[in-house]
């Protein structure tokens, strides 16, 4: 097909171009491909291709059995409970430092007077901190906790009262400051308190969006949630990565499907209170 | 009248939502039993304070800041292949998913599609670790499983949308298909699907420096692998590491997203 392009046009005018450019981009691609040790052909060592294929036949039938199916239940409460718990202590680190770092509720910034370098300073402190916070994946934070207050929920929750902390407070700050700030200014000018220019200069107008990004941020705790059991936080995460340490494909095929069905669920229950509560 | 029972109905339901979410967090505390409190104590606190002393200062040696780059560099090789990897098959898959070899060849793939990309990463790497062995190329085929049906629906989409028009001129002026595509319609949907690879790309930076704890290369097996010798100083180092590229590829992409905005819109 390409040879009857060329046959209708016997020169490409671009081919000079596009060839540059595929010689370029495979100097450019060789030694990535050589440090991800790039193999294909392993996938179709006979050896691995046997595991695999004893693995997978394990998926059918899922493991139905009542003793089981105990333990995913009470994993997937786990996980709920952790995603609820590490997104309430989120919010709790969030909002000292979203208020910290807004600067539409500065009163420095309002006029000549001082404080006006010490406000920037420690706005400028506290940016750097959420940034610090939610640099590194939550499943970074839970591997370390895990050493240290061993197996089990804590270490998934306190990394995403971390990460999540750090990611709320970026995020609540910006709405603050997105949102029409001129109520919260006039409020400030004519000598209102900050919390009092918070709750009726700005709130008003930013807290449909702040409740519906907490919930989105819900429904991403859940799926983080699971993906730190497999660092042995608890929840379904640990008991598919034992499923599948121990090569049971019954039950990895079993915790999948609830998973999916969790994610699902998650979605439809977020979409829904974001609608009630916005 | 009418207005303020509404008001008040609302309300109600309102105050009915909050109750709820308020008694549901209270019972997850408390299924947890996490005793949190505990944390708290002097001693606890004291220990806190040691555990966090022991990871510093990080270890900065010339033969272990060599062993970090190299984690670095293979950390981006597998997202950069990885994320290629998924280019590539995502086209491949987007052709029958949108919609141009019948509809029940749609459907088939974008169940496929639907698939991979409700699969998290890290089982994708739990599983191509046993296909491939632990290393980096686990990683590499994790992250393009995960992405191709991620790209696979947004190259869809794309195709869908993309006016029809020139590929027919062609087509009718007896070009084949193949080349009334190359020329017809990918260069009106190119741009988008670099784009797309480019935003997930970013994430897949984000994404192989942590899918080394299942074993699968990169920055995250040298992090699991210090840890579990309880190389504190190296861990440390390790952890700054992850944390510069993590906020390079931060700023990176904002700078980029500035430059590139006024021709993306």
């Amino acid at each position: 097909m390409l040879l009857s392009a060329t046959a209708i046009h016997p020169r490409d005018p671009d081919a000079r171009r596009r060839a540059t450019a595929l010689v370029i981009a495979i100097i450019v691609l060789w030694p990535l491909l050589v440090v991800a040790q790039f193999n294909p052909a392993i996938l179709f060592d006979a050896k691995n291709l046997a595991a695999m294929a004893a693995f997978l036949r394990g998926f059918v039938p899922p493991e139905m059995s009542a003793e089981f199916l105990g333990h995913v239940v009470r994993a997937t409460v786990e996980t709920l409970a952790i995603a609820t718990t590490g997104i309430t202590l989120a919010f709790v680190v969030a909002v000292p430092l979203a208020l910290a770092v807004t600067r539409s509720l500065s009163v420095s910034r309002i006029g000549p007077g001082p404080g006006y370098w010490r406000g920037t300073a420690v706005r400028a402190g506290v940016r750097m901190l959420l940034t610090i916070l939610r640099g590194l994946p939550e499943l970074v934070w839970a591997l370390v906790f895990v050493r240290v207050l061993g197996l089990g929920p804590a270490a998934a929750v306190l990394a995403l009262a971390i990460t999540y902390g750090g990611m709320l407070g970026k995020v609540y700050a910006e709405i603050l400051e997105s949102t029409d700030t001129t109520p919260a200014r006039a409020l400030l000018e004519s000598g209102s308190r900050r919390g009092a220019a918070l709750l009726y200069g700005l709130l008003p107008n930013a807290a449909p969006e702040i409740v519906s990004y907490t919930v989105y941020r819900w429904e991403c705790a859940i799926r983080a949630s699971v993906m730190m059991g497999f660092v042995g936080a608890g929840g379904l995460g640990q008991l598919m990565d034992q499923a599948m340490k121990l090569l049971h494909g019954g039950e990895a095929a079993t915790i999948l499907i609830v998973f999916l069905l969790l994610v699902q669920l998650a979605d439809a229950i977020s979409a829904r209170l974001r609608k009630q509560l916005a | 009248m009418r207005d303020e029972a509404k008001a008040f109905h609302f309300c109600l339901s309102c105050t009915l939502t909050l109750v709820v979410l308020a008694s549901l967090i209270a019972a997850s505390f408390a299924y947890l039993s996490l005793g949190l409190e505990r944390l708290l104590s002097v001693a606890a606190v004291a220990d806190m304070g040691q555990f966090i002393v022991s990871f510093f200062p990080p270890d900065v040696s010339l033969g272990f800041l060599q062993r970090v780059a190299y984690g670095a560099v293979e950390t981006l090789a597998i997202s950069a292949v990885g994320t290629l990897l998924a280019m590539m098959f995502g086209v491949i898959l987007a052709l029958p998913a949108s919609g141009r070899y019948g509809r029940a060849l749609r459907a088939a793939v974008r169940f496929v599609l639907n698939l991979l990309r409700s699969i998290p990463e890290l089982v994708w790497a739990t599983l191509m670790v046993l296909a491939a062995g632990l290393g980096p190329f686990a990683g590499t085929l994790a992250l393009g499983m995960h992405t191709s049906g991620v790209l696979g629906r947004l190259f869809a989409e794309a195709l869908e949308n993309t006016p029809v028009e020139p590929s027919e001129a062609l087509r009718q002026s007896g070009a084949t298909r193949a080349v009334a595509f190359m020329y017809g319609t990918l260069p009106g949907v190119l741009p988008q699907f670099v784009a797309y690879a480019l935003y997930r790309w970013e994430m897949n930076i984000r994404m192989a420096a942590i899918l080394g704890f299942v074993g699968a290369g990169g920055l995250g097996q040298l992090l699991y692998y210090e840890l579990s010798l309880l190389h504190q100083t190296q861990v440390c180092s390790v952890i700054i590491a992850m944390l510069l590229l993590t906020l390079a590829v931060d700023l990176l992409s904002a700078t980029v997203r500035k430059g590139l905005g006024r021709a993306y819109g």
